[in-house]
């Protein structure tokens, strides 16, 4: 089989509309939004080119777009979307549904700010207001790990019947224009097997979706959705090394840079991650024991992953690019629930960093290291910039 | 012409739709619906948002009907059942008919932008509109669907505005077939399905379903309601194609709104004013069909000559 990949110059978007054309989805109905856009743009160019052997749809809104994915998802072939911010809100109800129908649907969204007032800018309030609707969300940091994640997202959604959200910040990724490794055609076709779910809806064999339920039906769901959430992590690490032995390029679930005999670990998502990056090697450089972890996997939070990535650091410095309003950082929240308990826990200190897409360069994230380290741990997110 | 072939019910092990549903007694609900299937046969799939239609495909793990039923949100209607025909369509299954089963508050009202945008894309789905004129399943409350003056929970002084015309919304979409329909004319209703289901496109036919309790009726007055109905012209049986071709089904109206308002109580408060205002409204809508169907006789008959 020819398994040579292509190395082509794309955008964050691109990069996703190439990863979808790779995976085969059979349905994709999708709405524009900024700047989820260029996503649907390429799809559409891939199709009218005869490249891509999908049905189309573009409804009126992304509540009908993802009420569309559903059933086509419980008809028993592959799915797949995108949308951004305000779409990503109003598909809020039918997130929930997803989830509930056991529909391996795979969405991308661009993280950008929620209105109101109006703006454009990366920030990822919009898919952290969705972590209970049951979905898996990665949050990735380059055009690259777009393209890679979306095809490593289907594998894991479809071995557990869980919708799964690939998040990618807006222009930092959406736009931003690198290399990417196009893997052939061939190569997605080993990596992902054809959907082939075990029940679908078929007039040959009638079934329904939906009836009401009783109190201890409902209850037994919701168990089996949480037993599948469970199998997650380990399934995205499998998920992650298959990619990585076909490929060579590995993302991990929880990923630590140079945490080696680190004191102090700044804990991030998405794009920051990639400018935390450069801050700890400055600061590395200048003789402070300080490290990187980027939480790749935000639902199922992978609470063991990261409390052995975060054993032995004495502080640690969460970066959210997102705004709870009366609790501060949502990832800060997180840190702290995960950790709690755990023997020697390091201190959690929580930094709303960009939020409303507010630029955040390394020497910026270096001088937040430095002050925070000054104080003691709060409950409360500070606010810096 | 009556084609009594039209008229046959399958054997009840035939039946698409089962006994044991879970309906209120005497309603036309279910007797509507099992002359649907009968005609659109085993290779269906419905999608019932939540409806009188949901409670009486059962709860699981029991369902009323022998096809696949999806039920989607309440709004979500015809988007789901477009999903639903695409993903039908990519695995080859084009002969397998995609219905909607929906009630007038999943149609007329929070289903309507999704019903919009199915009939611009002429999505191929046969779409139900199964019309109680209001939201009999929480308790009657009103909805665009309810006539003026009715009594509901939610308009206890009767309500003030018209009744929203569907049939016109749709066909204004210039979809390939738009049609009302009602049990109490079988071989009309069955003919209207046997042809929607030959046709391709985005159809639409909606089912006036006198509400027992909703509508105040005796408890055997759904059929009788159904045929005042249409002999007083508050629900004409009518057929549009491609938007443009009317066809009027019924005769012009024989009875007075007076004598549909009276086998109802939620219209047990009205004055004669309002009585006569309702009738000046059925008058002006048959006449305005009248119109349509007489101006569209050109077309329809090069239409065939073609």
């Amino acid at each position: 089989m020819n398994t040579e990949a292509r190395t082509l110059l794309l955008t964050g978007n691109h990069a996703v509309a190439w990863a979808a054309r790779l995976a085969r989805p059979k349905v994709v109905p999708v709405y524009p939004i900024t700047p989820q856009t260029p996503v649907l743009e390429k799809i559409t160019e891939f199709q009218a080119a005869g490249e891509f052997d999908a049905e189309v749809l573009t409804p009126e809104s992304e509540h009908s777009v993802m009420s569309a994915c559903i059933p086509a998802s419980l008809a028993g072939v592959r799915v797949f979307t995108a949308t951004a911010s305000q779409g990503l809100l109003l598909m809020h109800e039918l997130l929930h549904y997803a989830a509930g129908a056991r529909a391996p649907i795979v969405m991308a969204n661009v993280n950008r700010t929620v209105a109101s007032p109006w703006a454009f800018w990366p920030d990822h309030t919009d898919s952290l207001a969705q972590r209970d609707t049951g979905w898996i969300q990665y949050y990735v940091e380059s055009p690259q790990e777009a393209l890679d994640t979306v095809l490593q997202a289907y594998r894991v959604a479809e071995q557990v019947l869980v919708p799964a959200m690939v998040n990618l910040d807006a222009f930092y990724v959406s736009h931003s224009l690198e290399p990417v490794s196009v893997p052939a055609q061939a190569l997605a076709d080993a990596y992902l097997p054809p959907f082939a779910p075990r029940q679908r809806l078929d007039t040959a064999s009638p079934s329904s979706w939906g009836n009401v339920i009783s109190q201890d039906m409902f209850f037994r769901h919701r168990q089996a959705i949480e037993q599948s959430m469970a199998e997650v992590p380990e399934l995205a690490a499998q998920a992650d090394r298959a990619w990585a032995e076909l490929t060579g390029r590995s993302h991990g679930v929880v990923e630590r840079y140079r945490c080696d005999g680190a004191q102090t670990v700044v804990v991030t998502m998405g794009s920051m991650a990639g400018t935390a990056r450069d801050a700890i090697d400055a600061m590395r450089e200048a003789g402070q024991a300080v490290g990187l972890v980027k939480l790749r996997l935000f639902r199922p939070l992978p609470v063991h992953a990261l409390r052995a990535a975060l054993a032995g650091a004495r502080d640690v410095i969460v970066l959210d690019r997102n705004h709870s309003p009366g609790i501060g950082g949502v990832l800060h929240q997180e840190l702290r629930a995960a950790l709690y308990g755990m023997d020697g826990a390091p201190r959690i200190h929580g930094c709303l960093a960009g939020v409303g897409g507010v630029n955040v360069p390394p020497e910026h994230v270096a001088r937040f290291v430095g002050e925070v380290l000054q104080t003691e741990p709060q409950p409360e997110s500070h606010w810096v910039r | 012409m009556i084609d009594n072939t039209l008229l046959a019910v399958p054997r009840r092990e035939d039946d698409l739709l089962c006994s044991g549903h879970a309906a209120c007694p005497g309603c036309s609900e279910p007797i509507t619906l099992r002359h649907i299937l009968a005609v659109l046969g085993p290779d269906t799939m419905a999608v019932v948002p939540p409806s009188c239609m949901a409670i009486i495909a059962g709860p699981q793990p029991f369902s009323s009907m022998r096809i696949p039923v999806y039920q989607p949100t309440l709004e979500a209607s015809a988007a789901a059942a477009s999903g639903l025909r695409r993903a039908l369509d990519a695995q080859g299954r084009h002969e397998t008919t995609v219905i909607v089963l929906a009630g007038d508050g999943g149609t007329y009202d929070i289903g309507l932008q999704c019903l919009s945008s199915a009939a611009e894309r002429n999505e191929n789905i046969l779409y139900f509109c199964l019309d109680n004129e209001g939201y009999m399943n929480t308790g009657a409350q009103k909805s665009s669907s309810t006539p003026r003056f009715a009594y509901t929970s939610s308009t206890p002084a009767g309500k003030t505005t018209r009744k929203k015309n569907l049939t016109e919304i749709m066909a204004a979409h210039g979809v390939p077939y738009v049609a009302t329909a009602s049990v109490a004319y079988l071989a009309d209703l069955r003919r209207k399905v046997a042809k929607a289901k030959a046709m391709r496109g985005l159809r639409l036919i909606t089912l006036l379903i006198p509400c027992l309790d909703g509508w105040g009726l005796a408890d055997d007055g759904a059929l009788g309601a159904a045929r005042l109905a249409v002999q007083s012209g508050a629900f004409p049986l009518v057929e549009v194609e491609d938007g443009v071709r009317w066809t009027l089904n019924s005769e012009t109206p024989s009875r007075p709104i007076a004598e549909y308002l009276a086998v109802q109580r939620r219209y047990r408060n009205l004055r004669p004013a309002d009585v006569r205002a309702l009738q000046g409204e059925i008058d002006e809508g048959w006449a305005r069909l009248a119109r349509r169907a007489q101006a569209s006789m050109p077309a329809a008959a090069e239409a065939r000559a073609a």
